[in-house]
């Protein structure tokens, strides 16, 4: 997610200091994981370089000033187009599961295991998502929905592969048999 | 003092014709528990929660309940186990469509033989826990799908028993309405204290169980065991 795009729109609302930003973005956006401030101010100030944040008021505090930014047009037009652009969508094609089936299959180890490991793992972090969700309010039930069906994707990918992997075997025994005939090392799949 | 599970699967074998439906499948389920029961279509996930409420008999293995041997029971011991100890929840028409909402959840205890008053009157406090009361007076073809659901799902709690089965329970729901019958299903279990087994094939569902057992052409694992 975008620190900078997120500060901006919450500045829209009104000018903040850098410690209500955080608390802010903290409360709505990062649940279990708060910002650090050294993220706080690095993006502040990147804001305020490239113009899309100024400095509102600057009030003595106990210790250092505290400076009060405030989103200008540029600032504005920037979190428009954010929120106007859609996001791209990945594609996880070569991603670290399709990865560990392959050679799962290359090495002789059990495809299925490695599957069956996954959706169990999966299915730990939906229970504690469904259990944030229960305890929690709209914002949080929103949140974990996301990560819940993104999560639930994953698992239909796991159960149709479950459902090829013999098909995947032969497919790759095929091809190994083809480049060990041309000279390559051979590898076990079973 | 025994530590066997409340109920429990041993080596289960079902075959449906030339079909294997179960292949040693075992599981077992303690008090209070929610176990969902996954695996893809045809994988057996069905058949076995059939065998585990004594509704299909196995051809070998046996289902144990607080230590009974369920595939042993007579048809009439049998009946008596799930009217009196299990709950049914399904994924469509087991409501009884000329009865209203509130005599289809009074009907168990009609049937175990209480008065129709103070059925009624527990009928009516499940409807309230299971937020449907307000359709109580209406007939199941009169309310909505996820209405319904709750309507169903007030009638297998009413009894009290000891486990609820539920196979697809949410098959027929958009996903809102699917997670409200899931929450006040999983809420109100555990609130009395019934074990839960959970047929689905969607994780968001099983998500509300405490553990899952995986049925693959026939066969469990539990998955918890693996990991």
């Amino acid at each position: 997610m975008s620190i900078a795009q997120t500060f901006l729109g919450l500045l829209e609302a009104g000018p903040r200091h850098g410690y209500d930003l955080k608390r802010a973005y903290d409360e709505r956006f990062s649940h279990a994981r708060p910002l650090h401030y050294g993220q706080v101010y690095a993006t502040l100030s990147r804001l305020l370089k490239n113009g899309l944040v100024e400095i509102d008021a600057v009030e003595p505090g106990e210790g250092p000033e505290r400076k009060r930014y405030a989103i200008t047009k540029a600032g504005v037009t920037d979190v428009r187009r954010w929120l106007t652009q859609p996001e791209r969508p990945d594609l996880y094609l070569q991603n670290t599961l399709y990865t560990k089936v392959v050679l799962a299959l290359l090495t002789g180890r059990s495809a299925a295991d490695v599957l069956d490991i996954q959706q169990a793992e999966h299915l730990r972090a939906m229970r504690e998502l469904t259990r944030r969700k229960a305890d929690g309010d709209l914002a949080d039930q929103l949140i974990c929905d996301h990560a819940l069906f993104h999560l639930e994707a994953d698992l239909r990918w796991l159960e149709l592969t479950a459902a090829r992997l013999d098909d995947l075997a032969a497919k790759m025994r095929a091809a190994g048999t083809h480049r060990a005939t041309d000279g390559e090392r051979g590898e076990v799949i079973r | 003092m025994s530590t066997e599970p409340l109920l429990v699967a041993d080596q289960l074998t079902k075959s449906f014709g030339s079909t294997v439906a179960l292949d040693r499948a075992a599981m077992g389920v303690a008090a209070g528990e929610v176990v969902a029961v996954m695996g893809p279509s045809g994988s057996g996930k069905s058949t076995l929660l059939h065998c585990l409420a004594g509704i299909v008999t196995p051809d070998s293995g046996q289902v144990r309940y607080q230590g009974r041997e369920v595939t042993a029971m007579s048809d009439t011991e049998r009946s008596a186990l799930r009217r009196g100890e299990f709950g049914f929840v399904f994924q469509f028409g087991q409501l009884v469509p000329e009865l209203t909402c509130l005599e289809n959840v009074a009907l168990p205890l009609r049937l175990n033989r209480l008065g129709r008053r103070a059925a009624e009157r527990r009928a009516v406090e499940w409807l309230e826990r299971l937020e449907v009361a307000e359709v109580a007076g209406n007939r199941p073809g009169e309310v909505s799908g996820g209405q319904g659901q709750r309507v169903a799902v007030a009638r297998a709690l009413v009894t009290a028993p000891k486990v609820i089965f539920a196979d697809e329970p949410t098959g027929a729901l958009d996903s809102l309405n699917g997670e409200q019958v899931m929450r006040l299903l999983t809420d109100s279990a555990r609130h009395s204290g019934a074990a839960v087994v959970l047929v689905t094939h969607e994780a968001r569902v099983a998500a509300y169980s405490d553990r899952e057992v995986v049925v693959r052409d026939g066969r469990t694992r539990s998955l918890a065991s693996t990991a």
